[in-house]
């Protein structure tokens, strides 16, 4: 029982926050608000593979850092504290993993080489029009033909599937057995002939969600990552990959701090906001779910460094997470009170009186996914009933 | 960075759980509650064997030598049987100060007497006005002669009925709620002056309201200097909450198991309960109020540890997290038991009852969650 940093983690830590003050630079953060999301996040993501840090959870063998457990907590801590944001999610963090536990030797030296540079942007082909948190139930459909596949059919809720250079997909190669037999696994070139985006505008009034239709679109046999007919399999091994991180606890803290600084400043006739007993009582009440939050993370981290299976404490990550993210967003919105409705506009928003309002609508309204996402937390509790409580 | 525990710390977890197992059934606590002491003198000279008594105490009073970890340990697994026998009012609280205030020889005097198992202690600090402000305190010791003379009421004296000695707080300066002024003293339970009125609470325990009228004591029995004992009394708090929430952890941790057993076998409408969704559900919410606990808990432990100031904050956030998922967890627990839980022969409703007491022992979730908000947001 003992999380004390040594030297060399002190050390480790000085290292990762003064890289930070020197990369993350003004013009770097701006660049970041602008509307052009994609070269801006890339560009970042550049900066950090030039250091070697942009995949903390890869090994050492593939470009990663060979971080010890209190290494990644300590990067990951440092990051939300410089209000830095996290890398995009789907090549370095998702398809990278199914490549390298599933991939074969060409996929491997392909694909990860380019992820690790962010030389391809990655979108994520699960959801259908018709399925949603029954993944299982998809039927896009992917017919051989020869050396490659047809798929017909369309994915929903792609993320950034506008900026996407590869998604990868789960699709129906067989009907004959039970829903979860017959997926598989495949990387599709989005300028393959037959794919149209058809952009979806959020509640956040934004466009990061999209359709994604396939109409003949011929993928090379190739690219299937896994067997045929074991996409289910690997489907899962890439959610159990990724349960730490998924909680945000980072950057809740960060939103923490950000109420905090906001609350101080903000005054009811004459009483500041932080000083108002109801909203002292909510706030206390996050951060200590957050300081337990924290904790649950770093058993599971602590577990899978020992090279252990993390225990029931893992599946409480995504729930709790989830929930402790948007009890901050709702605070912050309320803290921007009649400002909370403001649309963006080429009006500077400092002159509107309240910079972090924008902010605050966009991820109290946009927030309102993460409870869906992933796997609803309503199947999230059928999955922990099940495999954790061992309730059929 | 690791939250595991040592060969020797599973020990000590596997011979409780074992005396738990084998010595400590559900009708032989019951019986042990219902006897005259409250509690079992053979069992406590167990604990003594067993090593059990030494754990927090240095080596050269023939203790253990043992850290916050080692004392989270026992606390579980003792609250996983729901032990009445009083380690915490005598180990954790009257041994623990004597270990921090007590001089040279008061410590050489009294803790191999607690280790061995020949006395059984208390702390006399709750007084009738005073709730979980412990320097709001009435009781006097004035000076006299070569010694003090002790007047007041403390009341809900954890272990009064049995203690053999008493360490209590009392005011040598000041007005009642000045956090100067205070000091404690180890007094006879058995001395002219002290009068006890014993009575048993809801979890088992027999405590008692004391009255001290003119109780001499002597200079000696004066712990470190004369008006400084709040911080070391905040001290030992602080170790007793860390102690108390593993308590509760080990006692919600048996509430789930148990509640999530009974969901398997209980049968309505044809099928086991535990087929039913809306019940699958809260039996995760209470699976992931136990790990939260637990997770604040391995905070709180590694910060201690570490450096006991450092865990000041997360002490505070503890009590808070152990309280409202204290209550969820028995609530929960009651509720899918249905009307079985609603009685007094099974042991859910015990189990609930010790979760309220420690609750509200130095404290509820309202009282610190004030104290937490009152150290982070001042201006």
């Amino acid at each position: 029982m003992d999380t004390a940093y040594s030297a060399e983690d002190l050390a480790f830590r000085d290292e990762v926050r003064d890289f930070f003050e020197k990369a993350f630079t003004p013009e770097v953060q701006n660049s970041l608000r602008s509307v052009d999301y994609k070269e801006a996040i890339e560009e970042w993501q550049k900066k950090l593979y030039e250091q070697g840090w942009v995949a903390p959870n890869w090994p050492a063998e593939y470009g990663g850092t060979g971080w010890t457990a209190t290494q990644k907590y300590i990067y990951e801590t440092e990051r939300s504290l410089a209000g830095i944001p996290g890398v995009v999610p789907f090549g370095l963090v998702m398809v990278a993993n199914v490549i390298m536990a599933y991939g074969t030797d060409e996929q491997k030296s392909y694909f990860l080489p380019r992820i690790l540079k962010s030389e391809d942007w990655w979108c994520q082909g699960y959801s259908e029009p018709g399925s949603g948190s029954d993944l299982a139930s998809l039927k896009t459909k992917a017919e051989r033909d020869g050396d490659d596949f047809i798929i017909n059919g369309a994915k929903i809720w792609t993320t950034y599937a506008q900026y996407a250079d590869w998604i990868f997909c789960l699709v129906r190669t067989d009907n004959s057995g039970k829903k979860q037999e017959g997926i598989t696994f495949i990387l599709i070139d989005m300028k393959s002939e037959g794919i149209k985006v058809n952009p979806i505008i959020s509640i956040d009034n934004h466009h990061s969600l999209n359709e994604v239709e396939f109409n003949n679109v011929r993928v090379p046999a190739k690219n299937v990552v896994g067997e045929v007919g074991k996409g289910w399999t690997v489907a899962k091994a890439l959610l159990a990959h990724e349960r730490t991180g998924i909680a945000g606890v980072a950057d809740v803290k960060r939103a923490v701090r950000v109420i905090k600084e906001v609350a101080a400043k903000e005054e009811n006739g004459g009483q500041r906001l932080l000083d108002d007993p109801g909203f002292q009582q909510r706030l206390a009440d996050i951060e200590v779910e957050l300081m337990a939050l924290e904790f649950t993370e770093l058993r599971t981290l602590a577990t899978q460094a020992a090279g252990g299976f993390p225990g029931p404490e893992s599946s409480l990550l995504k729930i709790k997470g989830t929930e402790l993210q948007q009890a901050t967003q709702e605070l912050l919105m309320e803290i921007a009170a009649y400002y909370q409705g403001v649309l963006p506009t080429d009006r500077d928003s400092n002159a509107l009186g309240h910079e972090f309002a924008t902010d605050a609508r966009r991820s109290y309204m946009y927030g309102r996914a993460a409870t869906i996402y992933g796997g609803s937390n309503e199947v999230q509790k059928n999955i922990i009933a099940k495999y954790v409580l061992g309730l059929e | 960075m690791n939250f595991d525990f040592t060969e020797e710390q599973q020990m000590v977890r596997d011979s409780i759980a074992r005396f738990v197992q084998d010595d400590y059934d559900w009708d032989t606590r019951k019986a042990i509650v219902a006897s005259d002491a409250g509690m079992s003198r053979d069992n406590w000279q167990l604990f003594a064997e067993l090593g059990w008594l030494s754990i927090p105490f240095a080596e050269e009073h023939g203790g253990f030598g043992g850290n916050i970890v080692d004392l989270s340990v026992v606390m579980e697994e003792l609250g996983k049987g729901l032990v009445v026998e009083p380690y915490f009012p005598t180990v954790v609280l009257f041994g623990g100060l004597i270990a921090r205030a007590g001089g040279e020889a008061q410590q050489a005097e009294w803790l191999p007497r607690v280790i061995g198992g020949e006395i059984l202690g208390a702390f006399a600090y709750v007084e009738r006005q005073s709730r979980f402000a412990l320097h709001d305190c009435q009781t006097t010791a004035t000076r006299s002669g070569d010694g003090y003379v002790l007047n007041g009421e403390k009341v809900v004296v954890f272990n009064g009925e049995q203690a053999d000695h008493l360490v209590v707080l009392a005011r040598t300066a000041g007005a009642q709620s000045d956090r100067d002024g205070l000091s404690l003293f180890v007094v006879d339970a058995a001395a002219a002056g002290v009068d006890k009125m014993s009575y048993p609470m809801m979890d088992g325990q027999r405590v008692a309201n004391i009255t001290f009228t003119d109780v001499k004591v002597s200079v000696d029995a004066l712990l470190g200097e004369e008006g400084t004992a709040l911080p070391v009394v905040d001290a030992v708090v602080d170790a007793a909450i860390i102690a108390l929430a593993s308590e509760a952890v080990g006692i919600m941790g048996v509430l789930n198991s148990k509640t999530l057993e009974y969901t398997k076998t209980r049968e309505q409408f044809g099928v086991a309960i535990s087929s039913y969704q809306a019940l699958q559900h809260r039996m995760v919410d209470t699976m992931m109020a136990y790990e939260q606990s637990k997770s604040l808990l391995f905070k709180a432990l590694c910060e201690y540890k570490q450096d006991p100031a450092m865990a000041a904050e997360t002490i505070h956030a503890l009590k808070v997290l152990i309280d409202r998922n204290g209550k969820h967890v028995f609530g929960e627990a009651i509720q899918l038991h249905g009307g079985m839980g609603m009685t007094d022969e099974l042991d859910i409703g015990h189990y609930a009852k010790r979760l309220m007491m420690i609750n509200t022992t130095f404290g509820d979730a309202n009282y610190h969650r004030s104290r937490y908000i009152e150290t982070t947001y001042a201006a």
